[in-house]
């Protein structure tokens, strides 16, 4: 059973900021989890630049995870794609190992935004699964309050490190914040899954918020 | 921030930096091919190979791209469009 969530943020950075702050995203302090952060692959092909890193975090699982993961520590791949022509910065991340007990996907892609060229949307998506049988429901609980805790770490976080190196006008930092809107192809998934589900990931528009 | 093996973190750190600088003078502004950060990346991968062959680290897996493969999650509304 595959949980599907996504989300839209905005950072008020230009897109060529945000991908050059992409590559120091770590540390800050919304990532005292992630312990080490390596570049094993890199590679020009089609004027794209193609990365992979390999990150190692501590792993947080919810108890009844803890009797199928003895490992403190997770192991992460980031693939990402840089189009400098187009402006597109892709990034899929996604665990490796435990996978059977429970595989997070995360797909975030950066664009300038429409509305301010100034500006850089991320939209973000994420799959949650787990192979692990009677576990449906603790697994989209799990899920929905990692989406939660990793969006808004994720923008805090980056907000931090992009402010760090791209200081602005005080009248612009105040400005910071998570835009969210919900997205009608998300509704129409929704309404097909199971009314529990629908239940669950309609609680999600408002959840991408620094806490 | 740190390199899997603290042996690492000193070239690992110098490599980034290369990277970086390459990534904001070179790559943004349209010179794509460079190779001024291969010697650095190059003694970097021998030290993560040599830590994690040390420490047993097996990562198969992270050596494969799901990105743009059919390995690749396909968010619910575009599945849709695909079976219609």
């Amino acid at each position: 059973m595959v949980k599907y969530y996504e989300s839209k943020t905005i950072f008020h950075f230009t897109w060529d900021q945000v991908a050059q702050g992409f590559w120091k995203k770590y540390p800050n302090p919304e990532s005292t989890h992630v312990l080490s952060e390596d570049t094993i692959f890199r590679e020009i092909k089609d004027n794209k630049l193609f990365s992979r890193r390999l990150l190692t975090k501590t792993n947080r699982v919810p108890k009844w995870g803890e009797r199928f993961i003895g490992s403190p520590v997770v192991r992460i791949v980031e693939e990402s794609v840089v189009d400098p022509k187009s402006k597109t910065l892709t990034t899929y991340t996604r665990n490796i190992g435990y996978t059977k007990v429970m595989s997070l996907v995360e797909k975030v892609v950066y664009r300038p935004s429409e509305e301010n060229p100034e500006w850089t949307v991320a939209e973000r998506s994420a799959w949650v699964d787990s192979k692990v049988m009677g576990f449906g429901l603790a697994i989209q609980a799990f899920g929905i309050e990692r989406f939660k805790k990793n969006c808004s770490k994720m923008v805090q976080g980056f907000n931090f490190v992009l402010s760090a190196m791209f200081p602005q006008p005080a009248s612009l930092t105040a400005q910071h914040q998570i835009h969210q809107q919900p997205q009608s192809k998300f509704k129409d998934a929704a309404k097909k899954a199971s009314e529990l589900a629908k239940a669950k990931a309609n609680s999600l528009y408002a959840t991408c918020e620094p806490s | 921030m740190n390199s899997i093996g603290n042996t690492c973190n000193e070239i690992k750190h110098q490599y980034d930096e290369c990277f970086q600088s390459w990534f904001t003078e070179k790559f943004l502004k349209g010179t794509l091919s460079d190779d001024a950060c291969d010697p650095l990346f190059k003694l970097y991968q021998q030290c993560i190979q040599k830590t994690m062959k040390e420490n047993h680290i097996e990562v198969k897996d992270a050596e494969i791209n799901y990105l743009g493969t059919d390995k690749e999650c396909i968010p619910p509304s575009l599945n849709d469009k695909k079976s219609k």
